[in-house]
């Protein structure tokens, strides 16, 4: 038997098989990492658009009166200032600081629940802790991972695609008023979803949220629906080059159970609401010292891919490291190759040259301000 | 898929046409497909000797990095220098156009025939 045989399966691991995807272990699901190749998947999404099964992410929330004070001791958001309907961008976090996890939460429409979107690979880890928060307050945790099921189309062609299946906003306005970073509960092909204008691609585009089992009839649906867009299923190997160049932290690369967000540059400045959420006071330390090393973006000439774990220097020959690989690939948007690394504060500054360690040969690199890529508004 | 018939095979999913003492060697159409996005490869020279079952280059795709093994021993008598930067030729047509080395063989290693080449393949898959 071979070992994809007992990978988890999403509800639509089947229709990526016979549309002929590589299907490979991702955090113990059968996932698609590519069906035409990965740099043309990238280019596809950059002009026209991409569908992406998202289904083994982890999806939770809180419900109950305490629901916000609960949601409140894991973020570092002032979630008491999140409008109704808003999205952020947060991490939960260990009392040193570093992370558990990068999440999404969401301040419902109807003020009844706080919903987190969560990695598939610290998805229980992460419930655990939840669960933890939540028993301290008079509020229910509830893991919607199976219930729900969550699809991403994403690019320019994303709202064209998604706005003739899916209801208006509760205002009456269409899909393309629908701001970034929000959502709204309507539907999708007559199934009740939450549809957010979220992304991990640098791209417009949305991610939408509806009960498990009609996930491959609204999958072909919007694949019907951007035929003619040139919308086609997009693998994980382009998702992690689309995030690369978009900036986007990827836990298990940028984050892990090493670092903070102070040094992965998500929190920069001291933190103004007066709300404690777990880590809190080790971030803030950090701040006001400031971290030993930072994150930082870079390019390079060379056509080899900078991969997690190689070693950065000062200089050609110098013998001691100042820095480590996060994450690499070549841009095909960008037409260089780019990286991510944590490097010793003071060899941090944009424009400085270090030299890439690649199996024993050094190759030069610039830092350049993240994101590589940001698309034109 | 069957492999070509008149080649011989690597575990490593490297390939070797045998003709009289000079072996032109490369990777195999499985090999191509599997690394699909390839944006690096790095070959030896002309006159540099290579051991049977020892990496002779290194060949790099968008998600990983690969040594090559030689499934031939001898010297170096020629080399597909446009290769590295017409990648797709590896992709596209491994077995011609995509071949890396010609070399003047002195020793095979443990190679596989066709048949047992793609009943390897087909197990592992």
């Amino acid at each position: 038997m071979s070992a994809a045989a007992e990978l988890k399966r999403t509800p639509l691991t089947d229709l990526h098989a016979q549309a002929g995807a590589r299907l490979v272990d991702f955090s113990g699901y059968a996932m698609p990492v590519q069906y035409e190749g990965i740099l043309p998947e990238v280019e596809r999404v950059r002009t026209q658009a991409g569908l992406f099964d998202l289904c083994h992410m982890g999806r939770a929330r809180f419900t109950g009166p305490q629901r916000e004070e609960a949601a409140q001791a894991l973020v570092h958001v002032n979630v008491s200032k999140l409008k109704q309907g808003a999205i952020r961008y947060s991490f939960f976090a260990r009392e040193d600081g570093t992370t558990m996890d990068d999440v999404l939460i969401y301040r419902d429409i109807d003020g009844e629940e706080i919903f987190f979107c969560i990695n598939a690979g610290n998805r229980e880890r992460d419930l655990v802790h939840m669960a933890e928060v939540a028993s301290r307050f008079d509020c229910t945790l509830q893991d919607q991972s199976e219930e729900l099921a969550m699809i991403a189309i994403q690019g320019p062609a994303s709202v064209r695609t998604l706005a003739p299946l899916c209801s208006p906003m509760p205002d009456g306005e269409g899909l393309a008023a629908l701001k970034y970073y929000n959502f709204y509960r309507g539907t999708v092909c007559d199934v009740p979803a939450m549809i957010s204008r979220t992304g991990y691609t640098g791209e417009d585009g949305f991610e939408i949220y509806f009960p498990t089992d009609q996930a491959p009839a609204i999958w072909n649906a919007m694949l019907e629906s951007g035929k003619d867009l040139g919308v086609t299923p997009i693998g994980l190997g382009a998702r992690d080059t689309l995030r690369l160049e978009a900036g986007m932290a990827l836990y298990g690369h940028e984050l892990d159970d090493t670092t903070n967000p102070v040094e992965a540059g998500i929190v920069t400045k001291p933190i103004k609401h007066p709300h404690d959420f777990c880590g809190r006071a080790a971030i803030e330390a950090m701040v006001a010292a400031g971290p030993p090393r930072r994150l930082v973006g870079f390019t390079t000439e060379s056509k080899r891919v900078p991969r997690q774990g190689y070693e950065l220097f000062a200089d050609a020959e110098s013998t001691g490291c100042i820095g480590t690989v996060c994450s690499g690939s070549p841009s095909p948007t960008c037409s260089t190759t780019v990286g991510t690394a944590y490097v010793t504060t003071g060899h941090h500054e944009t424009g400085t040259t270090l030299y890439l360690d690649v199996r024993g040969k050094r190759t030069p690199v610039e830092l350049v301000p993240l994101p590589f890529y940001k698309r034109a508004r | 898929m069957s492999s070509p018939a008149d080649l011989k095979f690597t575990s490593s999913h490297e390939w070797a046409r045998i003709e009289g003492d000079v072996a032109t060697i490369g990777i195999t159409a499985h090999a191509a497909e599997s690394l699909s996005d390839l944006v690096f490869l790095e070959l030896p020279e002309v006159g540099d000797s290579v051991t049977a079952g020892e990496t002779f280059g290194e060949i790099e795709s968008v998600k990983a990095v690969s040594d090559l093994k030689s499934p031939i021993s001898g010297e170096i008598a020629e080399v597909n220098a446009s290769l590295p930067d017409n990648l797709s030729n590896v992709n596209n047509d491994p077995y011609g156009e995509g071949w890396m080395l010609k070399i003047k063989l002195t020793g095979t290693g443990d190679l596989l025939d066709a048949a047992a080449y793609d009943k390897l393949v087909a197990d592992a898959s």
